[in-house]
């Protein structure tokens, strides 16, 4: 290997280190707040992804289907948990909250879907139309079940992962799409070495979109909210945070960076219903090797994963995988070690 | 084991033996993937339901037995007898290293690990070129026994289906026993466990390694069943599907494993069958269909169909199982000699413990003679309980010595120092709720017996275990909860669970017990009936430390006290001269500057 072929490595892995960069903000942001490793994180954005393909095929995206059928169990949910509570008074409001707002997405994709649209149109409704999908998933399977252990929650998400994927194959079908480059431009850096537009505008994103994280969550009161969950439900609690809504916003603001993610890659790589789980799998490396808790941190395991992944797959493109998952075990290692474990706190699965 | 469970075993067995004849083969090929299923979805339940430690890569350990004996049965043309060895072999090995890594990994994490190496080790069987890459390995060779090819899945049957019922009878029998008791009290933490001298890391590796051979017998069937391996049954989503077959059937019980595997198999199965008459996207349709059921379990009923049975059984009241006869003196276990009256046991010499700048103990010295209860009292903060924590190695001294019985301690770890003859009790009780209290107590002398899991899962500690538990209903009797040794130690009071930890520690034939604050949350009557259990204990020749708050409680019962107060020793002596002394009266009662 000499330096040209580093370098280029180098930015590869930089380009997919934006990516496990949002990814991982996403799972750090959902585990802190709920306790749930949120697996189905990857399929999200591999739904943006099949959705933008969709636009610029001239079709409707099936992610309507999807986000509608979501939809319609998450009012059931919430209306079944109303009537149970015999509060009567707030079933509209819950309507109109949990069947209204996800169909703006959908009637607006279903407006355009078809018409020959602007590019940037159909990327900003591609990402609008995922963004749906985490709150309403979390409506339904998470948040009925979010004081049990977070080992329950673990199984509950992967098996999430797996009926996504399976509703991604029944909508999407297993054909792989790839989109149209977000831009031609391409930079010189030095005696002759090009820098693709696409990767200078993931980086950038990846770098814009965190920056906008930070200062939500440093100067605003949601952000506030967001973290005095993260740190303690209960006290949350007792200073008057709903932790039902924080958990909302928080799977909100991931399923929107989900969205991003996928329109990024698109470009790149091709997506087929199933390509999320590996991306959201290495990002949820690096948010461990952020202790699923520091988003700097996270930020410095994106990157590794990225180099690490980028540098791997040139000695062996089949095992690249096997060498960035493997690395997990050495960083649970070194994280356990790390961390403090209150004894008490093993009790699992009940009776 | 009761006259109904005999019937139902029996019942069981015969209409298992018997299925071949009258069925087709093609329930016949079901039945053998039922099989096969058990014993894997039987190492989760031993390792995740019992054990407490998630395996998300279970699937992982069937893949590495399967390819181990399709490889050397097909290149190498070898016997598949001698590719069970080499399954066993590798599993083992890998199950070894793995959990050698991983299994002192706390929280989540994990479970996290699990998927890390099952991904990974299911990725590396589609990139290997010698084990046929994606494609896999066809071919493979039927067992064959005595000359007799078992090509034909009729005649697997009795093969799958006869280790099947070895596999549960071996997991049964291990859980009943020592080793098992163990094992049944990993989820909870490891100090209370510490504390019997037993090491919950080595009995979670071994649970592990148990788990992955199960697995690999699985595998082992499993290619020369189908005679055909390749990558995808081992990969995450088959790892899953069997953590729902454990969670469908009742992951807390063996018959769990068996429940749950038939009615999986059993579901989709007729799923296949039936999905596509109903839509073309059959295949699609069945997997969101597991992923549903499978969080619909977890969020309705975890305990899975076990669960309601036992819901079932509980509003029946089932009666005890008898209680063996009493052994002979000289059958009992081995008694160890205690050291002569009034002779020093234990002495501590200027230990010092810093935490950062604080300094919590301070150069603090007493001894302990034989056949007395010495009090170790102080107000909040005076570092009793860090003391404590030294003296029975959670915590190592930052400088001085201990001495137990002429020998130096402060730097031994909780089981070594259980082994010298210190047993403990818990500020706040560290029982199995779910346990019974015979089990409870039986706890205790895990190191006064030496059976290991393959000896007792084979029944051969028969001798040892009536032994162990006839110790455990004398301490039982001794402190007077003869004729309850089938209760659920969570049933308790707390008074009467603080009475049964000490009951515990006496299982392990103490030299010195050591009791953290055993009177704190007691009524008054319980405290009564503690104060004269402890000099009970104290005649027939016990030395006692009490680590304790509640004044009264000390003065009337111990021969001596030590005072510590910030750290440091105040004062020692008998109670009426530590009650006079100004020094003590200041630290409780702030006197006059």
């Amino acid at each position: 290997m000499n330096w040209d072929i580093a370098l280029i490595l180098g930015i590869d892995g930089l380009a997919s280190g934006a990516v496990y960069l949002l990814a991982g903000l996403g799972l750090v942001l959902v585990f802190s707040v709920t306790r749930v490793v949120f697996v189905p994180f990857g399929d999200i954005a591999a739904f943006s992804a099949l959705t933008l393909a969709a636009f610029e095929m001239g079709r409707t995206p099936p992610t309507i289907g999807l986000v509608l059928v979501l939809t319609v169990l998450a009012v059931l949910t919430e209306v079944g948990s109303l009537v149970r509570q015999r509060e009567w008074a707030r079933v509209p409001r819950a309507l109109l909250l949990w069947g209204g707002a996800p169909l703006l997405p959908c009637l607006l994709a279903w407006g355009v879907g078809g018409t020959s649209m602007s590019p940037a149109l159909q990327i900003v409704v591609s990402v609008l139309l995922v963004v749906p999908v985490a709150p309403l998933l979390a409506r339904v399977v998470l948040q009925p079940i979010a004081n049990a252990s977070a080992l329950v929650l673990l199984m509950v998400s992967l098996a999430l992962h797996f009926l996504l994927s399976g509703l991604g194959l029944m909508f999407f079908g297993p054909e792989g799409s790839r989109t149209q480059s977000l831009t031609n431009a391409s930079f010189t850096l030095g005696a002759g070495f090009n820098v693709s537009g696409q990767v200078a505008l993931m980086v950038a994103c990846a770098l814009v979109l965190s920056g906008l994280f930070f200062l939500m969550f440093e100067r605003t009161l949601m952000g506030k909210a967001l973290r005095a969950t993260a740190v303690n439900r209960v006290g949350a609690r007792l200073v008057g945070i709903r932790p039902a809504r924080t958990a909302l916003l928080a799977y909100g603001a991931s399923s929107l960076l989900a969205g991003f993610i996928g329109v990024l890659i698109a470009p790149v790589t091709t997506m087929y219903y199933d390509s999320g789980f590996i991306i959201g799998l290495k990002a949820f490396v690096a948010a461990i090797i952020g202790g699923l808790v520091s988003y700097p941190m996270t930020a410095v395991g994106a990157l590794a994963v990225g180099i690490v992944e980028s540098f791997a797959s040139f000695w062996s493109g089949a095992l690249k995988d096997v060498i960035v998952f493997s690395l997990l075990i050495p960083v649970l290692l070194l994280r356990s070690y790390l961390t403090y474990h209150s004894e008490e706190d093993e009790e699992e699965l009940d009776q | 084991m009761s006259r109904q469970r005999m019937v139902w075993i029996g019942g069981l067995t015969i209409a298992l033996a018997l299925a071949p004849v009258g069925l087709s083969s093609f329930f016949i090929s079901l039945l053998n993937d039922i099989g096969i299923s058990v014993l894997v979805v039987l190492g989760l339940v031993m390792l995740t339901g019992i054990g407490g430690v998630t395996s998300f890569g279970q699937a992982a350990f069937v893949g590495i037995a399967a390819y181990a004996t399709a490889w050397l049965s097909t290149s190498q043309h070898l016997s598949p007898w001698l590719g069970l060895v080499l399954a066993l072999v590798t599993t083992a090995v890998f199950a070894l290293a793995i959990g050698a890594l991983t299994l002192r990994l706390g929280g989540h994490f994990l479970p996290l690990s699990t998927i890390a190496w099952g991904l990974s080790l299911s990725m590396l069987f589609g990139n290997i070129e010698a084990l046929g890459s994606h494609t896999g390995l066809s071919n493979i060779p039927a067992i064959s026994v005595g000359g007799m090819s078992l090509g034909h899945s009729r005649d697997m049957y009795y093969l799958i289906w006869g280790l099947v019922a070895l596999s549960v009878w071996f997991c049964w029998r291990l859980l009943g026993s020592r080793p098992g008791r163990v094992i049944r009290s990993l989820r909870g933490g490891s100090v209370l466990l510490a504390s019997v001298g037993a090491d919950a890391y080595r009995v979670r590796l071994s649970l592990f390694v148990l788990a992955a051979v199960l697995a690999a017998v699985a595998g082992w069937l499993y290619a020369h069943t189908n005679r055909f391996v390749s990558p995808s049954p081992f990969d995450v989503r088959a790892s899953i599907e069997y953590l729902l077959m454990a969670v469908a059937g009742g992951i807390g019980q063996l018959v769990g494993a068996l429940l749950g595997s038939g009615v999986v198999l059993l579901v989709k199965n007729g799923l296949q069958d039936v999905l596509p008459l109903l839509t073309q996207k059959a295949g699609q349709l069945e997997s969101v269909v597991f992923a549903a059921w499978f969080i619909l379990m977890l969020h309705f009923a975890r305990g899975g169909i076990m669960g309601f049975v036992r819901r079932l059984q509980r509003a029946r009241t089932a009666a005890a199982p008898a209680l063996a006869a009493e052994l002979p003196a000289s059958d009992r276990l081995p008694q160890r000699a205690l050291p002569p009256r009034g002779q020093s046991i234990l002495s501590v010499k200027g230990v010092v413990k810093r935490f950062g700048g604080l300094v919590a103990v301070n150069g603090v010295s007493f001894e302990v003679r034989a056949g007395e209860i010495v009090g170790l009292i102080g107000p909040n903060g005076a570092g009793k309980s860090t003391m404590f924590n030294l003296l029975t190695g959670v915590l190592n001294k930052t400088d001085g010595q201990v001495h137990f019985l002429g020998q130096d301690i402060s730097a031994l770890a909780q089981q070594h120092i259980a082994r010298m003859g210190i047993a403990r009790t818990f500020q706040h009780v560290k029982l199995r709720p779910h346990m019974s209290l015979l089990d409870n107590v039986a706890l205790g002398a895990h190191l006064r017996s030496s059976r290991g899991i393959l000896a007792s899962g084979l029944g051969l500690n028969r001798a040892e275990e009536a032994r162990i538990f006839d110790e455990a209903r004398r301490q039982l009797a001794r402190i007077g909860l003869a004729g309850r040794e089938h209760e659920l130690a969570g049933n308790l009071p707390l008074g009467t669970q603080r009475i049964l930890e000490i009951a515990r520690a006496l299982a392990a034939d103490p030299v010195l017990l050591i009791l953290d604050e055993p009177a704190a949350g007691l009524r008054r009557k319980e405290k009564q009936e503690l104060s004269e259990l402890l000099r009970r204990l104290r005649e027939d020749g016990v030395t006692i430390l009490i680590v304790e708050h509640d004044m009264d409680f000390v003065m009337k019962l111990v021969d001596r006290l030590v005072v510590m107060n910030f750290g440091s020793k105040l004062t020692e002596g008998e109670p009426a001269t530590v009650r006079t002394d100004p020094g003590v009266q200041a630290a409780y009662l702030g006197g006059v500057a």
